[in-house]
């Protein structure tokens, strides 16, 4: 049986690929609860990663023809990086579960070998108590996978690569 | 829709984050182990692309009507999964630096010539039978920071979607015969032999077309859903 494919690093040069109109999940039309989600990647010296590839994927609201449900975003100098998507609702999960309305994210970078899978939460949401994901992580380390509202429609999720706030990184 | 799991990746055959031969891993790579995920419709579905919104360059040898300088080359192959089933109409993107191991990108400072008829990035979408092809330059090795008279074997980077997000894959294709290879951290950072060697086009003078240009086979294969067959194939006899 054929053995899926090693992952290599992204390297420095993928910015030969980004287009930053895919940051934005509603640029062919898609309608609903606007929001900006954004975060800043940093090393495990408290450096910013400024040659990230930061890529988002929801299965909520459903991909469609004016909703692409997938965004790639580079990082600058600082760190940061930024999506214009619609808010995630809450999407089943295994057996009769509901899981809290979350992105998935994707970091891809030189220095990674294969990308880092996390998810991104979001703060004051009923159901985190319950999501199946966030329940089973340590209180201690929970937080680091929930955005805190910066303003109206704006989160923020601070990811650590390394480090004493380590971001927890899942085995997807 | 699929709703079963991908499976895990066979042992040895990723390489490991840390991996301090590749320093820029050093501060990278997270230290805590990664949280167990049971995939979900978050992870078993992922992104489609249309090709009228995301239009296929699959000879990227010719800007403007205008050759890039470099020997022109056929890669070909197929994408498939650990069934052996064709992945189709799945979008892979590519991109590469020029014959003479540069990048069209501005923070490429390597003292090599820029080819203003190459950009070194093409699109391109798998048939019905997994298959895809793409036309370009073999790219030249360059030098790097990671240690002393450091040189990446000559490589083009791969990054495909498949049918979940949890089998995004990006990943390089080498070249056979690179001397550079057995000197290369990134590339030996795989642990298994044979994984490593997957990664290295297969030269194919079947796809190779007269006077015009040479060919390269890369099968890529992404993650297979449900149980490992290993049992199943074990009670059979087949290994």
């Amino acid at each position: 049986m054929p053995v899926a494919t090693a992952h290599q690093t992204i390297g420095p040069y993928w910015h030969l690929l980004e287009d930053a109109s895919w940051a934005d999940l509603t640029r062919f039309g898609a309608e609903g609860e606007r929001i900006v989600v954004g975060g800043r990647i940093t090393d495990g010296a408290g450096a910013p990663v400024g040659d990230a590839c930061v890529e988002i994927w929801q299965s909520d609201p459903p991909a469609s023809d004016v909703f692409t449900g997938f965004g790639r975003a580079a990082t600058d100098a600082d760190g940061m990086f930024a999506f214009t998507t619609l808010k995630p609702g809450a999407v089943r999960g295994r057996g009769n579960a509901v899981q809290a309305p979350h992105l998935a994210v994707a970091i891809f970078a030189r220095g990674l070998l294969r990308h880092l899978a996390t998810r991104l939460y979001f703060a004051g949401e009923p159901l985190n108590e319950s999501d199946p994901l966030l329940s089973s992580i340590g209180d201690e380390r929970r937080g680091t996978l929930i955005a805190r509202p910066e303003g109206p429609g704006v989160w923020h999720l601070d990811i650590r690569l390394q480090g004493a706030a380590e971001t927890v990184f899942l085995d997807v | 829709m699929d709703d079963k799991p991908f499976r895990p990746n066979v042992t040895g055959t990723q390489a490991p984050y840390d991996s301090p031969s590749y320093r820029s891993t050093g501060l990278r790579h997270p230290t805590q182990p990664l949280a167990p995920l049971p995939h979900t419709i978050t992870e078993t579905t992922g992104p489609r692309f249309s090709q009228s919104r995301f239009p296929a360059t699959i000879d990227i040898s010719v800007v403007g009507g205008r050759a890039a300088v470099g020997e022109r080359i056929i890669v070909e192959g197929r994408v498939l999964d650990e069934d052996g089933r064709p992945v189709p109409h799945t979008m892979i993107e590519l991109w590469q630096a020029n014959a003479a191991g540069r990048y069209a990108h501005p923070s490429d400072r390597h003292d090599a010539p820029l080819d203003g008829n190459f950009r070194g990035t093409g699109r391109a979408f798998t048939d019905a039978d997994g298959k895809y092809r793409f036309v370009t330059i073999k790219p030249g090795a360059y030098p790097w920071g990671n240690h002393f008279n450091a040189w990446r074997p000559n490589h083009i980077h791969y990054s495909l979607f498949g049918p979940g997000f949890a089998t995004r894959l990006i990943t390089q294709m080498y070249f056979p015969g690179d001397p550079l290879l057995p000197l290369d951290p990134i590339f030996n950072c795989v642990p298994d032999a044979g994984a490593r060697e997957r990664l290295i086009g297969v030269f194919d003078i079947g796809i190779a077309k007269p006077d015009w240009a040479l060919g390269y086979r890369f099968d890529i294969v992404l993650r297979g859903r449900g149980a490992t067959p290993v049992q199943a194939a074990d009670e059979h006899g087949e290994h």
